[in-house]
């Protein structure tokens, strides 16, 4: 599989300005050439929210920084920041051209730092990983710069209360209502949940109780696990993995029984009730309409292909299959960049898709590669695909229907729409079925 | 100032080559007499927000030559813009009835190792990829910060790829951290084209170059009648239209920002006359314009003819506009040169500029003539503009100006601008189609636009009320211009 890029589906380590920005009046800062902020608002955007996009305070570097360095123009700039932007937490990141020439960026936060000033940095020089993982990094760089000096009771756990990693905002489009559903269903159990990112948190204070949590939850293929790994170490929280997105009745009803299992003070009695009357409600929708997914005469798709990234892929693929009867095409591709380590899972989570039922998984960075493949597959059922606005020629190509999922999703407006859990899940046959009966005329 | 070199790999960036500055606060009147002495200084800015960079102007204009394919030497995140550029070619396909087709961008993806060992042969591999996967009929290679500091010789690998593919294989030098001013990138992206697809003339013919980006057409009805053909460039093009460039009978610019390196290399080394004078905004730089056209193409008959017949059907409606506009406060920010042309058009319509954030500011374009100074033309014109500041797009800087002066309507170029006219509840407006506002029918176009815009209220006035600010009250309160300082000194050229 090439490591070549055409149609880029994510961004680059300082990508990461967008977790950033998805915190709660927290505001990057740019230590990078002139025009990187801008593209990464570009291809993970759709507004500025608090202070992203043109607000964002970045240090331009320019030739004379690269010759001489660029620590003296960061100084003034973070200086400039806490006079100018109002923000409870600024974030200083690094792009290719300060961590080529080895500017001491640390050095220059710390001074900061050791006046007080809530200020944290990471190096997320472009070149060094994608926004998957610096995701990671990030959140790393908050807990042990910020979190660590300013949590008011670190040793005092309360119960209940969970901290939860699951969508890479901005990266996914549908971070805001994936979270606030999630973290609906998770108060609906009995718990807690710090979301950390997204208007349904408390912003930066809510970080600030991340030690105390009783445990953590992260819902993803492998971006977080990270994190949860760190506050294993550092605070001794246990954490719970779920490897997907789930999606409609049953894969939301797994995740939240082992959810309630795996924490100690949930009382499983309430949860398994809440469980219960969501999946009442979820499958009054499902049994209103299963005539239509029946009945339907002139052409309903048959086949999917997902070009997603892990958590999304997974947890798609078995909604599709198990609920809705739509089948995998005998490739799906996952265009994240998964790290070696992790590929197995996923592959074994394709193999096992239903009881009865496996599908090939490819993982490729390549969307023309992947384009290329799928059309030398030509399906003969309609099919569906989910992927990007990329695909927007392919599936027209092929005769499929398109609902973007992934970045660049372009055709589409997202504010508060989710897939996750069993709102998400109804949301999703919305949004398929819309497209496809947009298309009879 | 140097004349175009075909022989340089790189164009030198505008701050070398023209003197252009990005930090300037005075009057217009000011900076048009420094400019014009040659005792321009630049400012710099100890506290800035993010800007654009030369890669992704150089790539704007590349990524949309019909039959090309792009190779982006960077890091992924370099192509962040890939799908935004992808969008607008398709976008203009559809307006000028094209089939469609996706945008064929290719990346390196340059990683820690590739800043060790180098990463040639990823650029060379990527390259093929291209070649194979599209069969274009040349191949752009754009370069990126991470690729310039760690040294690559990108030029010793597009020379033998041209070799091996037999389609010219062309290096487009564009990092952004060589320039401050993003509109380098167009220079660049032209210099690669002017030195590696345009062919020596064999002959003249009655074309007439239009550098533009994506506009709707308003040159060929115009053009025709003078028994002349728009042929526009860059995007839209097509490889073989581009090597015949060389032979048109003369260039227009819609926007000398955009086109000065262009205009000017084409009528230095194939002798095309570029068309020099205001651009055709307001009535008097519309007349002037339309005049030079005549001249340069030997209609000088027929251009008093149509300069009678579209002032006799413009100005009893620009009479009605000017009356309902008279007295309107309005700020402006926007790039350069058009921005001088609004400013001109704005104040055609009676409406009080009371002032502008323009991005750059160059005192001189490549042809070196100074007629074709728009903001010259504009103050001379129409008076002088009080709160002139060059300004690379810092909205702080903005924010706090339109806090202050309050006026009517905002008006903006570029994207990433507007949202602060309206969460200060001020009816703002951006035209994305820089041919819009052109010409005596620009005049009524952008007025009706305005009374709209005006008139509509009901979304900034709910916004304003609802918005949060990021910006501190000690910012609100203190000078726009508090972190400009430094002064620094330019070239004279």
């Amino acid at each position: 599989m090439s490591k070549l890029i055409e149609q880029p589906r994510y961004s680059c380590a300082l990508g990461v300005q967008q977790t950033v920005i998805a915190i709660q009046r927290a505001v990057p800062i740019v230590h990078a050439g002139p025009g990187c902020s801008t593209k990464i608002h570009g291809l993970l955007g759709q507004g500025e929210g608090y202070a992203g996009g043109s607000t964002i305070p970045c240090t331009n570097a320019s030739e004379s920084e690269v010759v001489f360095g660029g620590e003296k123009k960061l100084k003034g700039v973070i200086d400039g920041a806490f006079k100018v932007i109002d923000a409870d937490l600024f974030v200083v990141l690094t792009g290719c051209t300060s961590d080529i020439v080895g500017d001491d960026v640390g050095q220059v936060t710390r001074e900061f730092q050791n006046l007080g000033k809530p200020i944290v940095f990471a190096e997320t020089g472009g070149f060094k990983s994608n926004n998957y993982v610096s995701h990671d990094l990030i959140i790393k760089a908050i807990i042990e710069q910020y979190v660590d000096r300013y949590a008011p009771a670190k040793d005092q756990v309360i119960p209940g209360l969970v901290n939860v990693f699951a969508s890479i905002p901005y990266q996914d489009p549908y971070w805001i209502g994936n979270l606030q559903e999630i973290k609906r269903l998770l108060t609906g159990i009995g718990l807690t949940p710090n979301i950390l990112f997204g208007p349904e948190s408390g912003g930066v204070s809510e970080w600030l109780t991340v030690p105390q949590a009783e445990f953590n939850i992260v819902v993803s293929a492998w971006p977080g696990l990270k994190s949860a790994k760190l506050l294993k170490r550092k605070y001794g929280t246990p954490f719970y993995h779920f490897p997907y997105l789930p999606v409609g009745g049953l894969e939301t009803g797994r995740f939240l029984r082992e959810v309630a299992a795996f924490g100690a003070s949930v009382d499983r009695e309430k949860a398994e009730k809440f469980i219960a009357d969501e999946e009442r409600k979820f499958y009054t929708h499902i049994e209103r309409t299963a005539d239509f997914m029946l009945e339907f005469r002139y052409g309903i798709p048959r086949l999917f292909y997902t070009i997603l990234d892990a958590t999304y892929a997974v947890g798609f693929s078995k909604y599709l299959l198990n609920e809705l009867g739509i089948i995998p095409a005998d490739v799906q591709y996952i265009v994240d960049d998964t790290p070696e380590q992790y590929r197995e899972g996923i592959r074994e989570q394709f193999r096992r898709i239903s009881d009865r039922r496996s599908a090939k998984v490819e993982f490729s960075v390549d969307g023309g590669e992947i384009q290329e493949n799928i059309r030398k597959s030509s399906p003969k059922q309609r099919a569906l695909i989910l992927g990007s606005g990329w695909e927007r020629d392919l599936a027209v190509d092929i005769g499929a229907d398109l609902l973007p999922v992934s970045v660049p999703i372009t055709y589409r407006l997202v504010l508060n729409c989710g897939y996750a859990g069993y709102n998400g899940g109804l949301r999703l046959i919305e949004d398929i079925y819309d497209r496809v009966l947009g298309t009879y005329r | 100032m140097p004349k175009v070199n075909l022989n340089l790999t790189e164009v030198p960036v505008r701050e070398k080559r023209l003197g252009s500055i990005t930090g300037f606060a005075g009057t217009a009147g000011e900076l048009v007499d420094c400019s014009s002495n040659g005792c321009l200084k630049d400012g710099t800015r100890s506290f800035s927000q993010c800007m654009g960079c030369s890669s992704g102007n150089a790539f704007c204009q590349l990524s949309m030559i019909r039959d090309a394919a792009m190779v982006n030497h960077a890091p992924v995140g370099c192509a962040g813009d890939f799908f935004g550029f992808n969008f607008v070619y398709r976008v203009g396909q559809m307006e000028r009835d094209l089939p469609p087709a996706i945008g064929r961008y290719f990346n390196t993806n340059i990683e820690e190792m590739d800043t060790v060992f180098g990463a040639l042969s990823k650029l060379e591999k990527t390259i093929r990829l291209a070649y194979d996967r599209v069969k274009p009929n040349a191949i752009f290679v754009t370069t990126s910060c991470a690729s310039g500091i760690i040294g690559e010789d990108v030029e010793s690998v597009t020379d033998r790829m041209t070799k091996e593919l037999g389609i010219p294989v062309v290096n487009c030098v564009c990092e952004g951290f060589r320039s401050k001013i993003w509109t380098s990138g167009f220079d660049a992206a032209y210099h690669s084209i002017v030195r590696k697809i345009v062919k020596p003339p064999q002959k003249r013919t009655n074309k007439v170059n239009i550098i533009n980006f994506w506009g709707s057409d308003v040159f060929s009805k115009l053009l025709n009648r003078l028994g002349y053909e728009a042929n526009y460039v860059v995007p839209f093009s097509t490889v073989s239209q581009l090597e015949t460039i060389s032979e048109a009978a003369a260039t227009i610019q819609i926007c000398p920002t955009l086109g000065t390196y262009m205009g000017a290399a084409l009528e230095q080394v194939y002798g095309v006359p570029e068309i020099k004078a205001p651009m055709a905004y307001g009535l008097a730089g519309t007349d002037a314009w339309m005049r030079e056209l005549g001249r340069v193409l030997d209609r000088e008959d027929e251009i008093e003819e149509i300069i009678l017949e579209e002032r006799a059907a413009v100005l009893p409606k620009l009479e009605e506009y000017r009356a309902k506009l008279t007295g309107t406060t309005c700020y402006l920010t926007a790039g350069s040169a058009h921005g001088h042309a609004l400013i001109a058009l704005l104040r055609e319509l009676g409406i009080d500029v009371q002032g502008a954030a323009i991005f750059h500011h160059d005192p001189i374009y490549d042809n070196e003539s100074s007629a074709a100074d728009m903001l010259d033309h504009t103050v001379k014109t129409y008076g002088d503009i009080k709160g002139y500041n060059v300004c690379n797009k810092q909205a702080y800087e903005l924010v706090n100006i339109l806090n202050r002066i309050r006026p009517d309507l905002m008006i903006a170029r570029h994207g990433g601008m507007t949202l602060w006219g309206a969460k200060l509840g001020i009816p703002t407006l951006l035209i994305g189609d820089e041919h819009f506002s052109w010409g005596y029918q620009g005049l009524l176009n952008y007025a009706e636009r305005i009374l709209e815009t005006l008139d509509n209220r009901e979304f900034v006035t709910n916004l304003a009320k609802h918005s949060s600010m990021p910006y501190t009250k000690w910012w609100l309160e203190q000078d726009p211009y508090t972190f400009l300082g430094g002064n620094t000194h330019v070239k004279a050229y």
